[in-house]
């Protein structure tokens, strides 16, 4: 691998096109650049293609025009399976495996690396630990577990291989508020903590001030806006000053970061 | 005389062409098993072969057995023995069973899990043995119960062309009108298939995923 400059972004997305096999455009013009570090949250309503643009990065989807690079590189040219296993993946229906006790299921790509035994049976435990879950619960199966639990297993099985990259799909949409919010004060320790590049689909405009350094808003196939969470909600754009409204009272309190 | 006596006076030869019995069924089944779950995986896979695999073995599904039996005799090779012609007919009939359970089990894995799996960076291979194939496998399970319990009725009719089986019962008491005879090839019959249907569907509930 070639050396990175250490302000190059983690993530570009250069002059993105993404159309369905129908001709039906999804995406279109998408430049957008992720640093280091940072919680970038892609916001925006159903088909404004968050979520396409979130499966371009992980060659869940391939670009019909464009190049999306990852880690310095255009990431077509990167092995897809390397590629996918250096990314962690979280999605609103965790799609833990039902057939695997949780163990197996935070296990398994290191198990697929070909980790020793002991070394997975440790790193299951350590990342337990990360995200908030007993040890007793190794051995369940996801039938066995709340909606809660299971995602926090998606995310330790995500951070498993300890990718440098975490996608996250409207991981907490499913989940009652108050489960919610608790898995969102939970992600910033984490985030603090270890300091991954996150990119983060989100409908909710509270959820993306809580949780983002950046906000995108798409709309309609096209980024609108990229704002720090303070200046969003200061922002003249009309499509931004709408979210805002719809959002109404209070969120000035949510959004903990502001423009440096 | 009543069914008991003659039963007991000819389990030779009960014992016998039950086993032949087994062995056509049991072969035409890991034929049918081998060939099957493949051409479920590719369907269930790739679309456009779903169209054309599922409506061959529907087709074929549809030819009366006695009609295969025959359309079969004059293929070289096949034709020149009665149990290999039994066995690839049998082998037909089991087939679409196979395929579509294979397809319809796949097909019903959650796609969440199939995303996560994909997205974690499972390769192909992995995602069908560790995931899909697992997940899908009670109801491919039940698809080779229902083509078992449908050659061992089946393969009674393998006897009209010589191919053996409890058919020799059978078929020699409808010639002879005799009940007992008749009676001698249905009743092992219906306990073969009654075996397996519990069998299997006992191994089916095993190996059901929560």
């Amino acid at each position: 691998m070639r050396p990175i400059p250490a302000n190059a972004p983690v993530i570009e997305f250069r002059e993105v096109a993404y159309v369905l096999p129908n001709g039906q455009p999804l995406l279109r013009d998408l430049n957008l650049q992720v640093q280091r570090g940072e919680t970038l949250v892609l916001l925006g309503r159903s088909g404004s293609g968050k979520t396409t643009t979130l499966k371009l990065v992980n060659r869940l989807l391939n670009p019909s025009g464009g190049e999306v690079w990852v880690n310095g590189a255009p990431n077509a040219e990167t092995d897809v399976i390397r590629l996918r296993r250096s990314i962690g993946y979280v999605i609103q229906d965790v799609g833990l495996f039902p057939h695997f006790t949780v163990e197996r299921n935070i296990g398994l790509v290191p198990r697929i690396e070909g980790w020793p035994t002991d070394r997975i049976h440790l790193r299951v435990q350590e990342l337990l630990q990360i995200v908030g879950l007993g040890r007793e619960i190794v051995s369940r199966y996801p039938y066995q577990l709340s909606g809660g639990q299971r995602q926090r297993v998606g995310v330790a099985r995500a951070l498993a291989a300890d990718p440098s990259i975490l996608l996250m799909d409207e991981p907490f949409g499913a989940l009652d508020a108050l489960t919610r919010d608790q898995l969102q004060r939970e992600f910033l320790l984490l985030q603090e903590r270890l300091n991954k590049t996150v990119v983060f689909v989100t409908h909710d405009l509270r959820e993306a001030l809580r949780l983002g350094s950046r906000i995108a808003l798409m709309e309609a196939g096209q980024l609108v806006t990229v704002l720090p969470p303070q200046d969003f909600l200061r922002s003249t754009d009309p499509l931004a000053a709408a979210y805002v409204q719809a959002f109404g009272e209070g969120l000035n309190s949510v959004a903990t970061r502001g423009s440096e | 005389m009543n069914v008991f006596h003659f039963f007991l006076q000819h389990h030779e030869e009960i014992l016998e062409l039950t086993l032949e019995h087994l062995w056509l069924v049991g072969i035409s089944t890991l034929l049918a098993v081998l060939i099957g779950i493949p051409l479920g995986i590719l369907s269930a896979h790739w679309p456009v072969w779903n169209k054309p695999v599922l409506g061959t073995a529907n087709v074929i599904q549809t030819i009366p057995s006695l009609a295969l039996f025959g359309f079969l005799l004059p293929v070289p090779w096949i034709g020149a023995r009665a149990d290999r012609l039994a066995i690839l007919a049998l082998t037909l009939y089991a087939l679409l069973p196979v395929i579509r359970n294979t397809y319809t089990g796949i097909r019903g894995v959650d796609p969440s899990v199939v995303e996560a799996g994909r997205g974690m960076g499972l390769t192909g291979r992995q995602l069908l043995f560790q995931v899909e194939l697992p997940l899908a496998v009670s109801v491919i399970l039940s698809g080779v119960r229902v083509a078992v319990v449908v050659s061992v009725g089946l393969a009674t009719i393998a006897a009209a062309i010589g191919a053996g089986g409890l058919g020799e019962f059978i078929f020699r008491g409808l010639a002879m009108v005799n009940n007992q005879l008749i009676l001698a090839g249905a009743i092992p019959a219906a306990i073969l298939a009654l075996t397996a249907d519990f069998g299997l569907g006992w191994l089916e509930r095993r190996l059901q995923p929560r």
